[in-house]
């Protein structure tokens, strides 16, 4: 039904280290998996040091996700419709789009064609960040840095998928929905708990302490440095296989049930901890069944739930902003002590 | 010789990212830069840049003048792209916002420049190594981190220049040069050994380490060009001192002679090849020996090197598009500028009438009648609290300070501050905390605050007068919280003696108020004390005897203070 696949951007640009080469960080990249099969899981915060290769993990997952339909010229990256005319479908990669710090908020909602005013008189909108990112990622690194107004209005298109504009007496919405991936560092700064709790999953990132691990990811990126198509090449099969998986996961998504008992072992749970409004639950179930998906099970059981507990909750923690004690030991117990297996 | 940053990166600029130069503008800067330049291959692009320069003359964009010249878009390349193959130096990178340094990371990151904005759409190769000239005086000035962590080389320069030499054959050698395994392995343990965390420096290590091979004309990376990469990429990032080189331990014993194995790319005859546990700890000695005995106490506990410039970051100093819109003034849109295009349609209307109008447009505007969006930004507030934790202050109420201190803080947190802890107490004071959002590590510093000693307070009252200047210079509103009892018996220059001591604490003090620098003084005597409010005075700053303040009154006088500060 699709003519040839067209290259819709350039897309020819610099190789990616491939997303199953990358040495440890197992959590970082389930909760990227999991948001790659169900986008409603709604994010991931990757918290941790520098250095540790949190934007590679993001940038590898796009390109394993199979190229995206969309209508050419297009700059909010729509779908094509059964009313496209087929020359003007094509393909392109799903974009990772780079929220860079400092950026004005003209740039990441859009803004008056300055170009387009000036010489042809023309009032016309010059689409932004989020018009880019629309079905793929948006990537923020150190994102506790942002201003606060800006993470406000991600979040608020984050929730609604949809992008509003008024201003320079434009008025006009577009779609935009993303995976939005933020990652930072807590030490150089907080972020607000009313930020923290619209991030689906929570991660924290290490360097990883033990020196064969170190020496592997060494070996492997300067490997990929030195020759990066043979190092594709030798990384293809694996690649395939993850797509493969990744794309059964998301076909059968809607098939996994979710029994009435996970559901309260869900909110139980919650209470225990004493997180705020349902967000939690939401959360839970959702990438509990993402990862049921994933691992190719009909129903999602307690065994997904406790292992989705961590990532999903525990950034989501009443705590005095100057208590310490770890939240990931806190959300722990109260596993152990609700859910026992 | 042996080959330093600067022969190395000639030979490899883009993949080693470049250097920062720590030194004074001077001779030896200059000496250093030239000697650098004179090995870089001959046309390579070199350009020198200003800390801020704005986007479009960084990355490319549209040119204005041109544009409305020839009335159709003209693009304009940017300093990026056109260093493709050389070096950019950045004067005074220390004054870098992490805006910029966070976009020219990610240039160096993809090496390529892609700008998709105005319409317009450049995709360009910017493949190239920096050269942060970094002035900073103060240990904490430094460029932004998101930079530090790209380049592989820290250099001082001094009065011997690097000394030129050929390295077109070293460039040209060194896709060939082969680094064994177990280099790669001793490398990363020496990495580790030094409590260097990134795994980007220990590219930068192999990087280096091949950079020199080929410099040295060899095929195969020797152990001497590990020990040299070691030395400048890994060594100047070391956070701890290796634990096995300070110990007497005997130097691992030369393995004995074999004939070399049958490796038959090493051509020399070489010596049997240690294991890379063995190579590990020989590099990290000869590294060790090369960290001066203070260095390691001059380097930061690792939270504090991972903030560096980085915690900065989340007050960009003055944005022009961020804030209340007040009104509108000539200039160009470009940048962060955002167009007011009523006013710029309203400045050109008068003069339609004597203008050209060019075909096909409606009007003729000049690069004259542009107006520009002003902005006025909330002045975000530094809250600086230079705390007491001497002997006759422990023996009243540290405690009761530390926790009205720890009210404060949740204060701040609210109003979403910044807060820094200076500590005074014996010989001198002590910056505890730079200014950080992170509050919880603001407790923590000051729960494990110890008491005792005499009381420096002109010291005290002089750092938190340095760094609150030094707040006000990145644009933010500091404000200084003094928990003193007011009895000083160190001078300024550390001698004892209490009447010396008074008399530079007032001075201390009334510097505070020349340098307008708002300030709260807490008493924390058991009874009000004259020094107390005489200081307060002389520094023009709000006087709170702790025995009249209960917590509670205490957080409302800062929280008042500081919402003076927003507002004026």
């Amino acid at each position: 039904m699709l003519p040839a696949p067209q290259q819709a951007h350039a897309a020819a640009s610099r190789p990616v280290f491939p997303f199953t080469a990358i040495v440890g960080q197992e959590e970082l990249r389930l909760a990227l998996l999991l948001c790659a099969v169900d986008p409603m899981i709604g994010g991931v915060l990757a918290l941790g040091d520098r250095g540790t290769g949190k934007s590679t993990a993001v940038r590898a997952l796009a390109q394993l996700l199979p190229e995206m339909p969309v209508i050419l010229g297009d700059p909010y990256n729509s779908e094509p419709g059964p009313d496209t005319p087929p020359e003007r479908i094509g393909r392109m990669r799903v974009p990772v789009v780079d929220l860079p710090l400092g950026a004005s908020e003209d740039r990441v909602v859009g803004a008056l064609d300055l170009e387009r005013a000036l010489t042809r008189g023309e009032k016309a909108f010059e689409p932004g960040l989020l018009a880019r990112a629309h079905r793929g990622f948006l990537y923020i690194d150190e994102v506790n840095l942002l201003e606060d107004h800006l993470v406000d209005l991600l979040l608020d298109v984050a929730a609604s998928g949809e992008n509003l504009v008024e201003r320079e007496g434009i008025s006009l919405r577009h779609p935009a929905r993303f995976v939005l991936v933020g990652s930072g560092n807590p030490e150089e700064g907080e972020l607000r708990p009313q930020l923290l709790d619209r991030f689906g999953l929570a991660v924290e990132v290490r360097t990883p302490t033990d020196l064969a691990a170190r020496i592997e990811v060494v070996k492997r990126r300067d490997a990929f440095e030195r020759d990066p198509y043979a190092f594709l090449r030798r990384y293809r099969r694996a690649e395939e296989r993850q797509r493969a998986a990744l794309l059964r996961a998301r076909a059968w998504l809607p098939r996994v049930v979710v029994p009435d008992q996970v559901l309260e072992d869900a909110s139980r749970l919650c209470l225990a901890l004493g997180t705020d409004g349902l967000r939690g639950e939401l959360t839970l179930v959702r990438a509990a069944r993402a990862l049921a998906a994933l691992e190719g099970q009909r129903r999602v059981g307690r065994e997904q739930l406790r292992r989705m507990a961590l990532p999903a909750l525990r950034h989501r923690l009443r705590r005095n902003p100057l208590d310490d004690a770890s939240s990931s030991s806190r959300v722990e117990r109260a596993v152990a002590e609700t859910l026992p297996l | 010789m042996t080959p330093g940053p600067a022969h190395l990166l000639a030979v490899d600029p883009a993949g080693l990212g470049g250097v920062v130069l720590r030194a004074p503008f001077g001779p030896e800067r200059d000496a250093w830069l030239a000697a650098l330049r004179a090995m870089m291959p001959a046309g390579a692009p070199w350009r020198r840049i200003p800390p801020d320069l704005p986007d479009n003359r960084l990355f490319g964009g549209l040119d204005l003048a041109a544009t409305l010249a020839h009335g159709r878009p003209v693009a304009e390349a940017g300093v990026l792209a056109s260093v493709d193959g050389g070096l950019l130096v950045v004067a005074m990178a220390e004054r870098m916002s992490a805006a910029t340094a966070a976009r020219i990371a990610a240039v160096l990151d993809r090496q390529e420049v892609a700008v998709e904005r105005e319409g317009l759409r450049l995709h360009a190769p910017a493949r190239f190594g920096l050269v942060l000239l970094d002035e900073g005086i103060a240990p904490d000035e430094a460029p932004p981190a998101a930079l530090l962590e790209r380049v592989a080389f820290r250099a001082m320069p001094d009065r011997h220049p690097p000394e030129v030499v050929q390295t077109a054959a070293a460039r040209a050698r060194l896709p060939r040069v082969r680094l064994p395994p177990r280099m790669l392995e001793a490398l990363t343990g020496a990495a580790a050994e030094l409590g260097v965390d990134s795994p980007r420096a220990v590219l930068f290590a192999l990087r280096a380490a091949r950079a020199a091979a080929a410099l040295a004309g060899r095929r195969v990376v020797a152990e001497e060009d590990a020990a040299l990469a070691c030395r400048l990429v890994l060594a100047v990032r070391a956070t701890r001192r290796p634990a096995a080189g300070q110990e007497a331990e005997p130097e691992p014993p030369p393995p004995p002679p074999e004939p070399a194995e049958a490796e038959s790319e090493e051509e020399e005859s070489a010596p049997p090849p240690p294991s890379p546990e063995q190579l590990t700890e020989l590099l990290v000695a000869a590294a060790a020996a090369h960290l001066p005995p203070d260095l390691l106490e001059a380097v930061p506990p690792r939270s504090l090197a991972a903030r560096q410039g980085g915690g900065r970051a989340g007050a960009a100093r003055r944005h022009a598009s961020i804030g209340r819109p007040i009104g509108a003034r000539p200039g160009l849109p470009r940048g962060e500028h955002r167009l007011a295009l009523l006013e710029t349609l309203r400045a050109a209307a008068p003069w339609q009438v004597l203008r050209p109008r060019p075909p096909q447009r409606l009007i003729a505007l000049r690069p004259e009648d542009f107006r520009i969006r002003c902005f006025k930004r909330r002045n975000e507030t530094t809250s600086i609290f230079a705390v007491d934790a001497s002997g006759s202050a422990a023996l009243h109420r540290l405690a009761e300070a530390k926790g009205a201190v720890e009210l404060l803080l949740a204060d701040c947190y609210v109003r979403r501050d910044r807060v820094a802890l200076i500590a005074f107490r014996g010989r001198g004071a002590e910056l505890l905390l730079p200014p950080t959002h992170a509050l919880a590590r603001a407790k923590r510093c000051l729960a494990a605050l110890p008491g005792g000693g005499a009381t420096p307070l002109a010291a005290g009252l002089a750092a938190a007068l340095d760094l609150a200047c030094a707040e006000e210079r990145q644009g933010r509103a500091p404000l200084v919280v003094v928990m003193t009892d007011g009895r000083a018996n160190i001078a300024r220059d550390g001698s004892a003696g209490a009447a010396r001591a008074q008399e530079d604490a007032l001075e201390a003090a009334r510097a505070l108020r020349l340098a307008r620098i708002p300030a709260i003084l807490i008493d924390t005597a058991p009874r009000p004390q004259p020094l107390a409010r005489a200081l307060a005075e002389a520094a023009d700053a709000l006087y709170l005897p702790m025995p009249a303040a209960d917590a509670a009154r205490l957080s409302r006088a800062v929280g008042a203070a500081a919402r003076q500060l927003e507002s004026g």
